[in-house]
């Protein structure tokens, strides 16, 4: 088992190179041009010279690459050359937003996802199913950005009952910053009052995000369910006068649920890039809105991380998934 | 002899056909997808011709009726430069699903190529190639789509370019392993046996073969493809106005809410009917040309 996860954990290292490298190409030999957009349309010949002489961008491509690779090795993600801020402490500050929303959003597909495919595939070709198969093609369908304006739209400005963006009020102090996620940092404090106000704040951006991971899983789960239960143990199960709860809940849900596990390890990195669009909506201070801004500026270094980490989390959590496989299904134990 | 043979081959294929067709119609949601899709080709065809205000698509603004309600005379209201809101809508469509198609089609062939070359020749080339459709697949498509796009500058090729990089590595793992099945197939060893090239087998044998699931995910993908554009124009890196483009106007109109929720509900709403309507008409198809997928 241990073997098992030092050779993964190896096998990232290939991946993360080969992740700079493509992020590299894109940034730097693609045309744009960020120095002089950096600098500012008044800047002169000169001033834009001692920019790009600043920041290493008169140096020749794989001399930039190798400042950037022996960099990262220490942790440093190189300096944005629009904020003169060093990289690394803005997705110090930006990350936990984003996985505090992507781990709710998948939070919300699973609990609501899972039982949903599970009654779909019992109640198999009657209404629910029929109802449940029409709702998750609409919601794959529906662009998140447009969801979460319908949502601000509703709940935020006619109803009023939600806040339209961004994570907590600026008036008020977050609660102390333990796992930077606020939900579970006011918790921590045993601050109901920050919990509630974060949990308000959270609501409406990790609903979007969560519908088209949890009509993704529903449908997986139905599949999943309507094979195992046409399995000999299941009709075993059945004729030695097992109740069908207990079929379901004991023998059935387990194996269904061992196959939609793998499908949630890659919903979460389709998430993690896809937070732009919601973020962008809500205001939502995260990796998205960071890489956003730094697109639309044409400030790569910035992007180059952001790519970089997301991808790196993309492969961790798939390893992670892999190990949770041999936990709920002990035929694919590793050695 | 040949002939009855011949005949008889014909009416096979017309049986094979018919059956699909019949399967298809059994399904009421991919009856309602084909219908969606037909209303979006059509507007995709007549959209910019047909619309009321053919003016305000080209850029024509009518500043003393500005933000102006859903009425008779502007269904659909009209938006902050007094544009007809209907118009913007209907001629946005085929800005929306020619870049869609544009998208999914030259993601495929890449996706085609390199899966078709990867299974086909195996070893050290399949290991590289699907090394780096490994990696790709990694990054975050929308982040590489949107970095690509604003390396690349602004415009309607541009942003096509952007998605389609980043869209080719699925359709490369799904060809890889049809191909690699197809490989083992007797008729490929019957082709190679009266000594095809292997272009020829690949190209003339193999890849007619293979084609259905890549049509299945190609049609399935249009919707998604639709929305990534949407998307790029939504963050402001995609086409820009005055071309009619549904994410752009949905950015815009967004700054109009909620006293004129009309300019952003109804570009939005099109998008999605669209895409909806392309995802129905794939899961149909999946149905009837993907036998292992069926229910």
């Amino acid at each position: 088992m241990l073997r098992f996860i030092f050779r993964r954990i190896l096998l990232i290292l290939p991946v993360l190179f080969g992740l700079t490298v493509i992020m590299f190409v894109i940034a730097r030999v693609l045309p744009g041009d960020p120095v002089g957009l950096a600098a500012g349309p008044n800047a002169t010949r000169e001033e834009i010279e001692a920019l790009a002489r600043e920041f290493g961008l008169d140096q020749p491509i794989l001399g930039q690459y190798w400042t950037y690779v022996s960099g990262l090795a220490q942790g440093d993600f190189g300096t944005s050359i629009f904020t003169r801020r060093p990289v690394a402490d803005d997705l110090a500050a930006y990350l936990p937003a984003t996985l505090e929303l992507v781990f709710s959003a998948l939070l919300i597909a699973i609990v609501v996802g899972i039982p949903a495919g599970l009654m779909a595939a019992i109640w198999r070709n009657r209404w629910p199913d029929y109802l449940s198969n029409i709702l998750s093609v609409a919601a794959i369908s529906m662009p998140r950005f447009f969801l979460g304006l319908l949502l601000q739209l509703c709940f935020a400005m006619w109803l009023m009952w939600l806040p339209l963006g961004g994570r907590f009020p600026i008036i008020l102090e977050p609660p102390p910053g333990v796992t930077g996620f606020y939900t579970i940092d006011a918790l921590l404090a045993g601050d109901m009052e920050s919990f509630q106000t974060a949990c308000r704040y959270l609501a409406m951006p990790a609903i979007a995000m969560s519908l088209s991971p949890l009509a993704t899983i529903l449908r997986m789960m139905r599949a999943a369910t309507i094979e195992v239960m046409q399995q000999d143990y299941v009709t075993t199960a059945r004729a030695l006068g097992l109740s069908p709860r207990l079929i379901v809940f004991k023998y059935v849900l387990r194996n269904a649920i061992s196959s939609s596990l793998t499908l949630i390890g890659l919903y979460f990195g389709w998430l993690l890039g896809g937070t732009v669009l919601v973020e962008t909506v809500f205001d939502w201070p995260g990796v998205g809105l960071y890489a956003t801004s730094a697109i639309v500026a044409q400030d790569f270094m910035p992007v180059v991380s952001v790519a970089l980490v997301i991808g790196a989390l993309f492969i961790s959590v798939n390893i992670v998934i892999d190990l949770l496989y041999g936990v709920i299904n002990p035929k694919v134990r590793y050695q | 002899m040949i002939e009855r043979h011949l005949s008889n081959k014909r009416s096979a294929r017309a049986e094979a056909l018919r059956r699909a067709f019949y399967r298809f119609r059994q399904s009421r949601l991919s009856l309602i997808g084909a219908a969606m899709v037909a209303t979006v080709v059509f507007f995709t065809l007549f959209g910019a011709v047909l619309a009321p205000f053919p003016e305000h698509v080209d850029g024509g603004v009518d500043t003393s009726n500005r933000f102006s309600a859903p009425s008779l005379a502007h269904p659909f209201g009209t938006n902050e430069l007094g544009q007809d809101v209907l118009s913007l809508v209907m001629a946005g469509t085929p800005v929306s699903v020619s870049a869609g198609f544009a998208v999914v089609f030259i993601g495929s062939v890449l996706g085609v190529i390199v899966g078709a070359l990867a299974g086909f020749n195996g070893g050290w080339i399949d290991d590289v190639l699907m090394r780096f459709s490994d990696l790709m697949l990694t990054l975050p498509s929308l982040i590489l789509a949107m970095a690509v796009a604003a390396a690349l500058g602004p415009g309607f090729g541009n942003m096509i370019i952007a998605i389609a990089l980043a869209w080719w590595p699925g359709y490369a793992r799904l060809v890889r392993g049809e191909v690699l099945q197809a490989r083992e197939e007797v008729y490929v060893a019957a082709a190679r046996a009266i000594g095809a090239s292997p272009f020829r087998v690949l190209f003339r044998h193999i890849l007619p073969n293979i084609v259905s699931p890549v049509i299945v995910k190609m049609s399935l993908d249009m919707g998604f493809a639709i929305l990534t554009v949407a998307a790029l124009g939504f963050i402001g890196i995609g086409v820009r106005p005055p071309t009619p483009e549904w994410g752009t106007q949905l950015s815009i109109a967004r700054s109009y809410m909620p006293d004129f929720w009309w300019t952003a509900v109804f570009p939005g709403l099109a998008m999605f009917m669209a895409v909806f309507g392309f995802n129905l008409l794939g899961d149909g198809l999946r149905d009837v040309l993907d036998p292992r997928a069926r229910r």
